[in-house]
C-alpha cells in the first residue's frame, strides 16, 4: 500500500487506541494525583470491564444492541464495587503509603487475574458489536464499530472533564489533591474521596474494556498491555496533570500506530518503554515530585 | 546505648550468629544424602534462586531501594554464561564468571541513570528499563532464540579439571555447587552488613537524608549497593544455566522481578536468612498450589497482600523484633 | 460456564487428594520416604501386577494455548476411558496425571522433570505448542523419559530433538505445507503474501512454504511476521502488496477471531484469495459474526470439522466418544467449538503408546529402551476407531507421522472438503536419524 494510505490507516488505528487509552489511563492518573498512589493492579480492573461484558452479554439471548447496553451499564459499576473492596480491606488499611501500596497492588492483580481465569476460564471470548459497518475507502475497508468506540471515549472523558471542573464532587476532588490535610481541616472526608476516587479510576478503566471488547477478544492476561500503556501515559504527562495525561494519551496512541508503520512493533514497543524510563529520571518535575525526594 | 555496651553485646551474639549460619549450611549439604530425587532437584534450584533474593535483599532489605526489575540482572547473568558456553565455546569456568560479571556491568549502567530518582520513581524506571531488556531478547531472537529459549547441551556441562570431568548435570555435583554458591553469597552478604559500608547501607535505608549531612556520598554507596546486587542476580542467573540448562526469555520477564521481593518480603527483608527461608516457602507453596488450583498465582497474590499488611518484616524479621533480636 | 466445567474439576480434584497427600510425604518427612522399604519400591518387584500404567500429560491449561488445552484434556479423558474399558494396555489400566506448563517452555521442562521425578511416569504425552516443546524435550532426554508430543512443529523429524522425543500422532507442518503447495499454486495463485506468528512454529511455516511454492514456480510477495501476543492486526495489514494473488495465514493465541475479523474489515469483497490454516480458527464458529467475508475462502484442515458426504464410521464414533456434534462444536454447547483438527492427536497417541507398550512387552520404566524401540520399528496405522483421522505412515528414523491433509472451502456457513491429498503427498526424505543415537 502507498504511502498516504497507509499511514491514513495507521491514522485511523492511532486515534482509536489513543481514545480508548485516554480513557484507560485517565483512572489511572486520577488515583495517581488525587491519592498519591500507584495503582498496578490497574490494568486488571481493564480486564475486568471487558471479561464482566462479555459474561453479561453471553448470559441472556439478546440482540447485539441490547445485551452491548446492559453491559456497558453493569459492568463498570461491577468493576467500581471491586474497587472499592479493595480500597477498603487492603489500602485504607496501608494508609495509602505509597511503596506498600504498589506492593498490594501487584498480588491484588495476581488475585483478579487468576479468579477471573479460575471463574471465566482461560478462553477469549467475544461480543458482538452493538453496530457492524464497514465503511469502505478507496484503499481498505475500516470498521465502523471502532469510529463509535472513539466517539463513545470522546464523550466519556468530555463527561468526566466536565464532572471534574464544574460539580462540587469534583471540586472536593481536586481540592483533596491539592492538599488532602487542608481539605480534611475543611471537613472534606478524605477517607471517602479516596474510595470514592479508587472506584471511578477502577470504573474508567472498566468502560473502556467495555468499549474494547467486541474489537478485541476478552481474555484473562489481557489487562498487562494496557496497564503498562497508561503508566506511560501518566509518567510522560506528568502527576496530577490530568490534561497532560490526555495530550500523552494522544501522542502515545497515535506514535505507536505510525511508528509501526516503519518499525517493527517490538522495536516500537522498546522505544516507547525506554522513552518513559528516560522521562521519569531526567524531567522528574511535576512526576511523583513530593514523596520521592 | 554506649559503644562499649553495643561492642559487647555484638560479641556475645556473633558467635551465635555464626554458629546459625555454618549450621545451615552443614545442614542443607547433609540434606542432599536423604532427600528423594524430586527435592533433591528442588533444592538445588531453591538453593540457586536464593543467591537471586539475597542479592535482591542487599538492595532492598540493607540500602532500602525497592527496584521491580531485577530481572534484568538475572537475565543478563543467564544469557551471559548461557550464550557463552552454547555460542561462543566458552568453558564452563570462564563462562560462569561471565554471569556476575554481566550482572554487575549492567546494574552499574542502569544506577548511573536511575539512581538519580528513588521511592516510586525508582521502582518505575527498574520496571521499564527491565520490560526494554525483555524485548531486546524478543527482538534479537534469531540470536537469543527468543521466548523459546535454548538448552544447553549436556555435552557442554562439564568441568574438566586435572584429569578428571565433572559433570555438572549429576544431581550430587548440581547440588554441592549450588550450595557452594548460596554459601558464598551468605557469607558475603553477612561480611558485607557487618562491614562499616554495611552500615552505611543501613544508615542510608533509616534516613538518607541524615546520612548525607554526616557526610557521606550516598549516591556512591547506593550505586555500590546496586552494583553488588546485580553481581549476586548475575551469578545466579549464570548458575542457573550451567546447573539447569535452560536459557529462555521468560526468566526477564515482569514475574521474574516480582518474585526476589516476594521471596525476600516473606522471608524478611533485611535479614541474612529471609531470603533463603522465603524462597523455600515460596517455592513450595505454589507447588503445591499449582496442584491444586489452576490459577496458583492466587496464592502468590494472597501472600504478599498478607505480608504488607500484616506482616511487612517477614517471617525472620518478625521472629527478630519479637524474641530473637540477636539475629542478622 | 458450560457444562463442560464440571468432569475436569471433579476429576481434578480426587486425583489432586492422592497426589497431595503423596507431597505431603514427600516434603515433611523426606527421610521415611526414601528409604529403601518404601512400598513403591516392592509394588514394582511384583511382576504382572494390576498396577496402572502411569502416563503424565503436560498440557496447556493456562497461558495462550489454553484453548487447545481444554480440548486435548477432553480428548485425553475420552480415549482414556475407552482404552480402559476395553481391559486397558496388556491388561493393566492408565491412569493420566495431569500437569499445566502454562504454555511456557521453562515451565515445561520443570513439568517434566516433576513427571520423572515425583510422579515417576512410564511416558509423557501431549505438549502442543512448539516453543513449549523446544524447552521441554531437552529435559526428556536428559531424564531419559519416552515424551510423545503432539505439537505439528518440524522439531522433531528434523533431527534436532532427541532419540526420547516422537511424535506418532500429529503430521508435522514440514509434510502439510509440501502437500498443499501444489494445489495453492495450481488452483489459487503463485504470488503468496504469508502472515504468520513470529516464533518457532510460525518459522516452519514460513521456511518450508517458501521452499515449497519455489519448487512450484511461485513466488513470496511478502513476509509479515506477527508478535505471538499481538492483540490487534490492522496494522499489518497495509504491509500486504496490492499484487498478491493469495494471502496465506495461520494465527495462532487469544487474537485469532479478531485477526480474521480485522482481515474482513480491511478487505472487503476486494480481496485476493486467502488461504488459511485452520489453525486461525479453532475454537471459533465459523459463523460468527464479522466472519462472512470468509465465504469462498480456502482453509487448511488436519481432520474436517464439519462431518461431511464422506463421513467415515471411524470419525462418528470417534466424534460419539470425544462429545462433538456433526459441526465440531461440544454436545453440551453448541457455542463451544472444538479444536477438530489438533486435539485428535492426543487420542492417536495414546493408542499409539498402547500399541508400543503391547508389542513390546515393556512392563516398567526399566523397559524403556524396549518402548522406544518398538515405537521405532513401527511403520504406519491402518484408520480405524484408534487413528480416526485416516491411515498414517510412520519413519522410524525421524520418529515422524505422516498422513492426509484436507483442503475446505468454506461455504453456507460451514467447511466442505474440496481436496484430499495423499501421504506421498507429504512425505520427504528423511534429514536426520534418532536410531543411531544411543539410549
Amino acid at each position: 500500500m502507498s504511502f498516504g494510505p497507509h499511514l491514513l490507516l495507521a491514522l485511523l488505528e492511532g486515534s482509536v487506541s489513543a481514545f480508548v487509552l485516554a480513557l484507560t489511563a485517565l483512572g489511572l492518573a486520577l488515583v495517581f494525583g488525587v491519592m498519591r498512589i500507584v495503582n498496578v493492579a490497574h490494568g486488571e480492573f481493564f480486564m475486568l470491564g471487558a471479561v464482566l461484558a462479555a459474561a453479561l452479554a453471553g448470559l441472556f439471548d439478546l440482540p447485539p444492541a441490547i445485551g452491548f447496553a446492559l453491559a456497558l451499564l453493569l459492568s463498570p459499576i461491577l468493576v467500581g464495587a471491586i474497587a472499592l473492596v479493595a480500597d477498603r480491606l487492603i489500602l485504607r488499611r496501608l494508609a495509602y503509603e505509597p511503596e506498600a501500596t504498589i506492593v498490594a497492588t501487584i498480588g491484588l492483580l495476581f488475585i483478579l487475574q487468576q479468579s477471573v481465569l479460575s471463574l471465566y476460564g482461560p478462553d477469549a471470548r467475544s461480543v458482538a458489536a452493538p453496530i457492524d459497518f464497514r465503511i469502505q475507502f478507496p484503499w481498505f475497508g475500516y470498521s465502523g464499530y471502532k469510529l463509535i468506540v472513539a466517539a463513545l471515549a470522546g464523550v466519556l472523558l468530555m463527561a468526566v472533564w466536565y464532572g471534574l471542573k464544574k460539580t462540587k464532587l469534583g471540586l472536593v476532588m481536586r481540592a483533596t489533591q491539592l492538599d488532602s490535610e487542608m481539605a480534611q481541616a475543611f471537613g472534606i472526608p478524605v477517607q471517602r474521596v479516596y474510595a470514592l476516587v479508587f472506584a471511578l479510576g477502577a470504573m474508567l478503566a472498566g468502560v473502556a474494556g467495555v468499549l474494547i471488547v467486541p474489537i478485541r477478544q476478552a481474555h484473562y492476561l489481557m489487562g498487562l498491555d494496557p496497564l503498562l500503556l497508561s503508566f506511560a501515559v501518566v509518567i510522560i504527562g506528568g502527576l496530577g496533570s490530568l490534561r497532560g495525561a490526555l495530550m500523552a494519551a494522544f501522542i502515545i496512541g497515535l506514535s505507536d500506530g505510525v511508528i509501526s508503520v516503519f518499525f517493527s512493533p517490538t522495536l516500537a514497543k522498546i522505544l516507547a518503554t525506554l522513552a518513559v524510563a528516560l522521562v521519569l529520571v531526567f524531567k522528574p518535575a511535576g512526576l511523583f515530585g513530593g514523596r520521592a525526594q | 546505648m554506649t559503644g562499649g555496651k553495643v561492642q559487647a553485646m555484638a560479641k556475645s551474639s556473633a558467635g551465635r550468629v555464626a554458629v546459625l549460619h555454618v549450621g545451615l549450611i552443614a545442614l542443607m549439604f547433609l540434606l542432599q544424602f536423604v532427600l528423594p530425587q524430586y527435592h533433591h532437584t528442588n533444592l538445588a534450584r531453591i538453593m540457586v534462586l536464593a543467591c537471586y533474593a539475597i542479592g535482591y535483599n542487599l538492595l532492598l532489605g540493607y540500602t532500602g531501594l525497592l527496584s521491580l526489575g531485577h530481572a534484568m540482572f538475572f537475565a543478563v547473568g543467564l544469557y551471559a554464561t548461557g550464550l557463552g558456553v552454547a555460542q561462543f565455546g566458552l568453558d564452563p569456568l570462564s563462562g560462569f564468571l561471565a554471569g556476575p560479571l554481566a550482572g554487575c556491568a549492567l546494574a552499574v549502567i542502569v544506577g548511573l541513570v536511575a539512581l538519580r530518582t528513588s521511592g516510586v520513581a525508582f521502582m518505575i524506571v527498574t520496571l521499564m528499563f527491565s520490560q526494554t531488556g525483555f524485548l531486546l531478547i524478543l527482538y534479537f531472537g534469531d540470536f537469543t532464540r527468543g521466548d523459546e529459549g535454548f538448552v544447553v547441551a549436556e555435552g557442554l556441562r562439564r568441568l574438566a579439571i586435572g584429569g578428571m570431568t565433572i559433570d555438572l548435570a549429576a544431581p550430587a555435583v548440581r547440588y554441592n555447587l549450588a550450595l557452594a554458591l548460596f554459601g558464598a553469597c551468605l557469607f558475603v552478604s553477612w561480611a558485607v552488613l557487618r562491614s562499616s559500608i554495611g552500615r552505611v547501607f543501613v544508615a542510608i535505608r533509616e534516613n538518607e537524608e541524615r546520612t548525607r549531612l554526616l557526610g557521606y556520598d550516598t549516591w556512591r554507596y547506593k550505586l555500590l549497593a546496586l552494583a553488588l546486587s546485580g553481581t549476586m542476580s548475575g551469578a545466579a542467573g549464570g548458575a542457573y544455566a550451567l546447573l539447569f540448562a535452560y536459557v529462555g526469555a521468560t526468566f526477564a520477564s515482569i514475574q521474574y522481578s516480582i518474585y526476589p521481593l516476594l521471596w525476600v518480603l516473606l522471608g524478611g527483608a533485611g535479614t541474612t536468612l529471609g531470603p533463603f527461608l522465603g524462597t523455600l516457602l515460596m517455592f513450595y507453596l505454589i507447588d503445591i498450589a499449582s496442584g491444586l488450583l489452576p490459577g496458583y498465582l492466587i496464592v502468590v497474590g494472597a501472600v504478599l497482600i498478607l505480608l504488607t499488611l500484616w506482616f511487612p518484616k517477614g517471617i525472620v524479621g518478625s521472629l527478630r523484633a519479637r524474641w530473637l533480636t540477636w539475629l542478622p | 460456564m458450560t457444562n463442560m466445567k464440571s468432569p475436569v474439576k471433579s476429576e481434578g480434584r480426587s486425583k489432586v487428594s492422592r497426589r497431595s497427600a503423596l507431597k505431603g510425604l514427600g516434603a515433611v518427612a523426606g527421610v521415611a520416604a526414601s528409604s529403601a522399604l518404601m512400598p513403591g519400591y516392592m509394588r514394582y518387584a511384583q511382576a504382572q501386577t494390576s498396577e496402572p500404567f502411569r502416563i503424565g500429560f503436560q498440557v496447556h491449561s493456562t497461558g495462550i494455548g489454553a484453548s487447545y488445552g481444554r480440548w486435548y484434556d477432553q480428548t485425553t479423558k475420552a480415549a482414556v476411558k475407552l482404552i480402559n474399558e476395553a481391559g486397558g494396555i496388556a491388561g493393566r489400566p492408565v491412569e493420566i496425571i495431569t500437569e499445566d506448563d502454562g504454555t511456557d517452555p521453562k515451565r515445561g521442562g520443570e513439568v517434566i522433570e516433576k513427571f520423572a521425578s515425583q510422579h515417576k511416569v512410564d511416558a509423557v504425552f501431549g505438549t502442543l505448542f512448539s516453543h513449549v516443546v523446544i524447552g521441554s524435550a531437552p529435559r526428556a532426554g536428559e531424564l531419559k523419559m519416552p515424551y510423545f508430543v503432539v505439537s505439528e512443529g518440524h522439531h522433531v523429524a528434523s533431527g534436532g530433538l532427541n532419540r526420547y522425543v516422537f511424535q506418532p500422532g500429529i503430521t508435522d507442518v514440514k509434510s502439510q505445507v509440501i502437500s498443499l503447495a501444489p494445489w495453492i499454486s495450481g488452483n489459487l495463485g503463485k504470488k503468496v503474501t504469508m502472515i504468520f506468528p513470529d516464533f518457532a512454529f510460525g518459522h516452519d511455516h514460513r521456511d518450508y512454504f517458501s521452499a515449497a511454492l519455489a519448487a512450484q514456480g511461485g513466488s513470496i510477495s511478502a513476509l509479515i511476521p506477527i508478535p505471538p501476543t499481538e492483540s490487534s492486526f490492522t496494522k499489518y495489514f497495509p504491509q500486504i502488496p496490492a499484487d498478491t494473488e493469495v494471502l496465506y495465514h495461520v494465527m495462532v493465541g487469544p487474537g485469532v477471531l479478531t485477526f480474521v475479523k480485522e482481515l474482513g474489515e480491511f478487505f472487503g469483497s476486494k480481496r485476493p484469495q486467502i488461504f488459511g490454516f485452520i489453525d486461525s480458527l479453532e475454537a471459533v464458529d465459523i459463523a460468527s459474526p464479522g466472519l462472512e467475508f470468509l465465504d469462498g475462502t480456502y482453509f487448511w484442515e488436519a481432520f474436517p470439522r464439519y462431518a461431511g458426504a464422506k463421513q467415515t464410521s471411524f470419525d462418528k464414533f470417534y466424534r460419539s466418544a470425544v462429545g462433538v456434534d456433526d459441526k465440531g462444536a461440544s454436545l453440551a454447547d453448541p457455542k463451544d467449538i472444538s479444536t477438530y483438527s489438533h486435539m485428535f492427536g492426543c487420542w492417536e497417541t495414546l493408542y499409539v503408546i498402547k500399541q508400543a507398550i503391547e508389542t513390546s512387552g515393556y512392563q516398567s520404566p526399566a523397559d524403556k529402551a524396549k518402548l522406544i524401540e518398538a515405537v521405532e520399528s513401527m511403520t504406519g496405522f491402518a484408520e480405524g476407531n484408534e487413528h480416526p483421522q485416516g491411515e498414517k505412515t510412520f519413519v522410524g528414523k525421524i520418529h515422524q507421522a505422516f498422513g492426509h491433509q484436507f483442503i475446505s472451502k468454506v461455504e453456507n456457513g460451514g467447511l466442505t472438503v474440496v481436496h484430499q491429498t495423499s501421504i506421498e503427498d507429504g512425505l520427504y526424505e528423511p534429514e536426520a536419524d534418532y536410531t543411531t543415537q544411543s539410549l
